[in-house]
């Protein structure tokens, strides 16, 4: 495939950036998008540059590493896949391809396609845990979960915390991200005790971080590698406003 | 070098709770006056910080990763194994220790395997507290499934993602002490070396990632939970990020190396595509439970598959194994696939794989009801392959997956140098010579969450270490040896890349001491892997600087020690004159072509002691005893 | 009272304070249309029915009391409104940082993506509705307490009826995307809601739209006359 990659560049954070352009060689369909790029980052270095910095580590989609925009879509042109699960089947010989890193304020560029993502630790560190001393727990069965709650649970719980939804959203918001893990807590009897904390607790470090708001585009979901539903913001909006009105402040 | 593997004098069933008991304690106010390093935040690293944390002791934190969340226990798909007998089928603590130990091939310590065993039940009840969705059945009690070596159903798991959610538990509960101030987490941070002082370890030096500076931490003990080695064959299913470095420093430092060839191959994964590809990808086992595995009868055989008549097919695992068929343990599947396509009946376009059919199980059960069970395995082959494996049979081939052997520990996960423990796929403690199916996420949790945060007590109840700071020579000298090997690697300014040394190892250690090994092929490693270490530090081409994000860097010390570590790993399988489990001799096998074990000379851990690079390493024994599972040769014919 | 500022503090009680304020903005909108259409009953009920409105309330209240208090609450609205808006615009703006080469938006709805602009025209439109139809300031002929002879004057010029059909259409968006996220925003969740309420959102902005321009359209093709 004879393709024309242009690719974001940034030496740190402070620098500017800007494209470069590549014409790579011997790209095949087969390929994933980051065979892809170890092939000119190959290139690169035998040539006597300095690769294209980008994250990855499982390349299977899972870890939530990888993330990039590619053609002005997060992880690229195929619905419900990580840019490490693209493969350069989906594009046609001659394709121009713009590959660029999320780009939000609370997600400052490191290098090229990488950027901090540390936000996210810091928003489940405001609550999104069940607060449970290891080896005091009861037995497994003690407390039955309905299947229908346990799948609802699960389908939050999805979430690999790439970004990808903040990347894509008009106001770069993170309330996808927030709000599945509230969810995956909240469905869950063991995560209703501190329901209304976590919520509170979560939401303002997420406003601290510089995320902006959410208003209800969709394109979270849109871009979303694992399909998490905007369901789960009208959930944790409700949460949230019940807290503000009853007085619940933040847990410790 | 001395192996004392400390095992308590009590009945194995008590052993763990006598244990526990005799073990000194560190009182709660003093808990806070240590200070503990915990390197690698996977299912062993994450838990054993938490839980540490929890408990009260200072922990320092590191990953190389961005966050906790992205360590590769994350990937694991199939399932966690307890013997919870929720189903009431006859399981027990006693029989998953008798599986876990046959299973191994006779290769484990029976009184870790036992306590894993024991600690199996208490990992659910924990998983379960934090919020871990396991999958539930229409009363909303926990569901189970049965795996491979098993004959109980005793696995718990969350759909395909069962790895994932137990460590977004761990990381949960991990971010929860960073918020409590227990736990100081170091990201993007990796682990270069190991301070040791006066024969204890007593810190590690680290390269930020991102401004590039290289710094002594201390402590007065370090736990390492740095995951497996499977990245030296280059190609596996392994996160491209793991490495040996961690455990390979330590062992450089004076910790034991125990069992370094017992690697897994694990048998359905797809097939390579092209000479290009950086990862491998596994799909799920369970696959093997309705597709049916075959190759062409005729060597070069190259007909599509629809084209090729059912009488000039060769099912092997059902002629072969008609009892087990295609469920034959994973070490056999691998072996036998790989007979296959090394006798010319390879299929696909490179003759790489073998057909996991599912033509058969369609006609029977319908097409929905196989989308059901795999619609998402088959979404994802497809997304890979661009093959419809509604229409075509899969392809697929074995690959690395996890491995056994690791730093040798004794009861209390302690290495042979005091005060540096291992826990997780980094010990070699519980899987002997051949790992279950859904052990390895127990292992992990077991390690970290219940046994590392009470054993360590023992080793610190004698007061904190102090006296030892980051201007301790033994620190000094540690970080100028980093700092120096990171300057010749950027100074070497070569020809070839990092990447095409580690393939080029990956491609030398698959063909001599990947599925089967002979005697012949890893002398010819050993000849071969001095001169390809030679070349590397010569042509090494790492570009960029020290005092930035530098990939290639990172990479480079990264490879630069699988080559030193692949020597070891080769002489292990030379030394291990029989075959076992997944280390697989040719010189040693059954009339029917099985691995044949030498229980007389062998049935011991090999535990190598590093003398120096390009030096021969030094082979000890902990010789093992099987009281509670006698010695049997494995069936599953 | 705390408790309802503290909403404030965080970006998802501002925009629980914009769906209330919304809300009760809506309720005037479609009350407004509703009395809107006594004007195809002619000059003598429309005129009855605008002092009516004045009168609600006397003897009990002044005359005009119902009315002030009306437009009290109904500023106030339009302030909260307009202020958490600003407040979150801005945030986002600063959220978002830089934007990218390419972009590919078409999963966003038209009415989401105008959202802030089209609030904005709708702002403009109001006050020009006020000096046109209530203070007569830009009215050609206006004539205090001739609601209905004002109404049919000022639709009679073509320009004036086409900026209001655009001018109602852009609400209607507004109101569109507005309705369907205020359960969103409010935390409504429930399966039953969830499906009609793109639906819902989309015949009560038509019903509205239609109301709307029914008037100054009756006007200019000559079914409202004096």
């Amino acid at each position: 495939m004879n393709l024309t990659l242009h690719v974001w560049r940034q030496s740190g954070p402070r620098d500017e950036g800007r494209f470069e352009t590549f014409k790579p060689e011997g790209i095949t369909e087969s390929m994933s998008f980051l065979d892809m790029l170890d092939l000119v980052n190959e290139e690169i270095t035998v040539d006597g540059g300095e690769p294209i910095a980008f994250e990855h580590d499982c390349r299977e989609g899972i870890c939530g590493s990888c993330g990039m925009v590619v053609n002005g879509v997060a992880h690229g042109p195929e619905k419900l896949v990580t840019a490490c699960q693209l493969h350069m089947r989906s594009f046609s010989d001659g394709d121009e391809i713009w590959v660029e890193p999320w780009r939000a304020s609370a997600f400052p560029v490191m290098r090229d396609l990488v950027v901090d993502r540390s936000s996210f630790d810091r928003i489940i560190q405001a609550g999104g845990y069940v607060s449970i001393r290891t080896g005091s727990a009861q037995d497994a069965n003690a407390i039955p979960v309905p299947k229908p709650n346990a799948d609802r649970a699960f389908d939050a719980a999805a979430c690999i915390g790439c970004g990808a939804c903040v990347a894509a959203c008009p106001n770069a918001s993170a309330m996808l991200f927030t709000s599945a893990k509230a969810a995956h807590l909240s469905y869950l009897p063991q995560g209703q005790t501190e329901r209304l904390e976590r919520a509170v607790g979560m939401v303002a470090i997420h406003d601290e971080e510089g995320f902006g708001n959410c208003t209800n585009h969709g394109a979270c979901q849109e871009v979303c590698p694992k399909g998490i539903s905007v369901d789960y913001i009208s959930r944790l909006n409700r949460d949230l406003l019940k807290a503000n009105l009853t007085g619940v402040e933040p847990g410790d | 070098m001395e192996l004392n593997a400390r095992i308590p004098d009590h009945p194995i069933e008590k052993m763990w709770t006598n244990h526990q008991f005799d073990m000194k304690l560190v009182n709660p106010a003093n808990k806070r006056k240590y200070r503990v390093i915990v390197v690698g935040t996977g299912l062993a690293g994450g838990a054993a910080a938490a839980t540490m944390g929890e408990l009260g002791y200072n922990v320092e934190c590191f990953t190389f990763h961005d966050s906790p969340r992205r360590a590769h226990s994350i990937a694991a798909q199939g399932g966690i194994n307890a013997a919870k007998n929720y189903q009431g089928d006859g399981d027990s603590i006693h029989r998953l220790f008798y599986d876990t130990v046959k299973g191994g091939d006779f290769r484990s310590r029976e009184a870790n395997v036992h306590r894993l065993a024991e600690l199996s039940l208490n990992i659910i009840d924990q998983a379960v507290a934090q919020g871990v969705p396991f999958a539930r059945e229409y009363g909303g009690l926990l569901a189970n499934r049965s795996f491979g070596g098993a004959q109980v159903s005793r696995t718990f798991y969350a759909r395909g993602q069962t790895g994932q959610q137990l460590l977004l538990g761990v990381y949960q509960a991990l971010e929860r002490q960073v918020h409590a101030g227990t736990v100081n987490m170091h990201v993007r941070k990796e682990m270069m070396d190991v301070i040791v002082v006066d024969g204890q370890a007593r810190g590690i030096v680290t390269r930020d990632l991102v401004s590039g500076k290289i710094e002594a931490h201390m402590a007065d003990a370090v736990v390492l939970g740095t995951g497996g080695y499977s990245n030296v064959f280059f190609l596996s299913t392994n996160a491209k990020g793991c490495n040996v470095t961690a455990t390979w420093r330590a062992h450089r430092r004076g910790a034991g190396f125990a069992n370094p060839c017992f690697t897994q191959i694990h048998p359905t994964c797809i097939p390579q595509s092209g000479e290009y590809q950086s990862k491998l990808t596994l799909m799920s086992e369970s696959l093997r439970n309705d597709g049916r595995i075959w190759v062409p009868k005729r060597a070069g055989d190259d007909r599509p598959a629809h084209q090729i008549p059912e009488g000039e097919r060769d099912y092997y695992l059902e002629r072969l194994y008609p009892s087990f068929g295609n469920l034959a343990p994973r070490d056999i599947a691998s072996r036998r696939a790989k007979e296959m396509v090394d006798a010319g009946h390879g299929v696909g376009s490179m003759k790489n794989g073998v057909y996991l059919d599912f033509a058969d199980a369609i006609g029977r059960l319908g097409k929905s009801a196989v989308e059901e069970r795999y619609g998402n395995l088959f979404q994802m082959y497809e997304k890979i392959t661009g093959e419809d494996p509604y229409q075509v049979p899969m392809r697929i081939y074995p690959a690395p997956h996890y491995t056994m052997g690791g730093l040798w520990v004794d009861y209390d996960l302690m290495t042979t140098v005091p005060g540096l423990f291992a826990i997780g796929e980094a010990n070699f403690s519980d899987h002997g010579a051949n790992r279950l199916g859904a052990s390895a996420l127990m292992q992990g949790l077991a390690d970290g969450y219940f046994i590392v945060p009470t054993t360590i007590g023992n080793y610190l109840a004698d007061g904190p270490k102090g006296g030892v700071d980051e201007n301790h020579a033994a620190a000094r000298d540690a970080v100028r040896e980093v700092t120096e090997s990171q300057n010749r690697l950027l100074e070497t300014r070569g020809s070839r890349s990092v990447d095409s040394f580690h393939q080029e190892l990956g491609r030398l250690m698959w063909n001599h001491c990947g599925m089967a090994r002979t005697e012949s092929g890893l002398e010819e490693a050993l000849r071969k892997l001095p001169e390809l270490r030679e070349q590397f530090w010569r042509d090494v081409r790492v570009p960029g600087s020290a005092d930035t994000l530098n990939q290639s860097l990172e990479k480079a010390g990264r490879v630069a020690d699988f080559l030193e570590f692949a020597e070891v790993m080769c002489h292990d399988a030379l030394t291990r004159d029989e075959s076992c489990g997944a280390h697989f001799r040719e010189e040693h096998v059954t009339e029917e072509g099985e691995a044949r074990r030498d229980d007389e000379n062998f049935a011991h851990g090999a535990v190598w002691e590093f003398k120096g690079v390009g030096e021969e390493p030094v082979r000890h024994q902990e010789p093992l005893t099987f009281e509670h599972v006698p010695l049997s040769q494995r069936s599953y014919k | 009272m705390r408790r309802v500022l503290s909403l404030f503090d965080s970006t998802v009680g501002k925009k629980a304070v914009m769906a209330v304020s919304g809300l009760i903005l809506f309720g005037f909108v479609f009350a407004h249309m509703a009395g809107n259409l006594k004007a195809f009953e002619g000059q003598e009920s429309f005129d009855a029915y605008a002092q009516f409105l004045r009168d609600l309330g006397y003897p009990a209240l002044p005359e005009y009391g119902v009315l002030w208090i009306a437009r009290i609450v109904l500023l106030l609205a339009v302030a909260v409104h307009i202020i958490a808006a600003i407040q979150l615009w801005s945030r986002s703006r600063k959220a978002r940082g830089s934007r990218y080469r390419k972009s590919d938006s078409q999963v966003f709805s038209y009415a989401s993506r105008t959202m802030r602009w089209g609030g904005v025209i709708v702002a403009l439109f109001v006050v020009y509705h006020l000096l046109h139809l209530t203070t007569g300031t830009v009215h050609p002929d206006f004539e205090y307490g001739s609601v209905y002879a004002n109404l049919v004057v000022a639709f009679q010029s073509v320009p004036v009826v086409l900026f209001y059909v655009v001018a109602v259409g852009a609400l209607s968006l507004h109101l569109y995307h507005g309705l369907w996220s205020v359960f969103s925003t409010l935390g409504v969740q429930n399966p039953k809601i969830d499906r009609i309420r793109r639906p819902l959102a989309g015949g009560v902005a038509f019903v509205l739209f239609a109301g709307y321009v029914a008037v100054p359209l009756g006007v200019l093709s000559g079914i409202i006359s004096l």
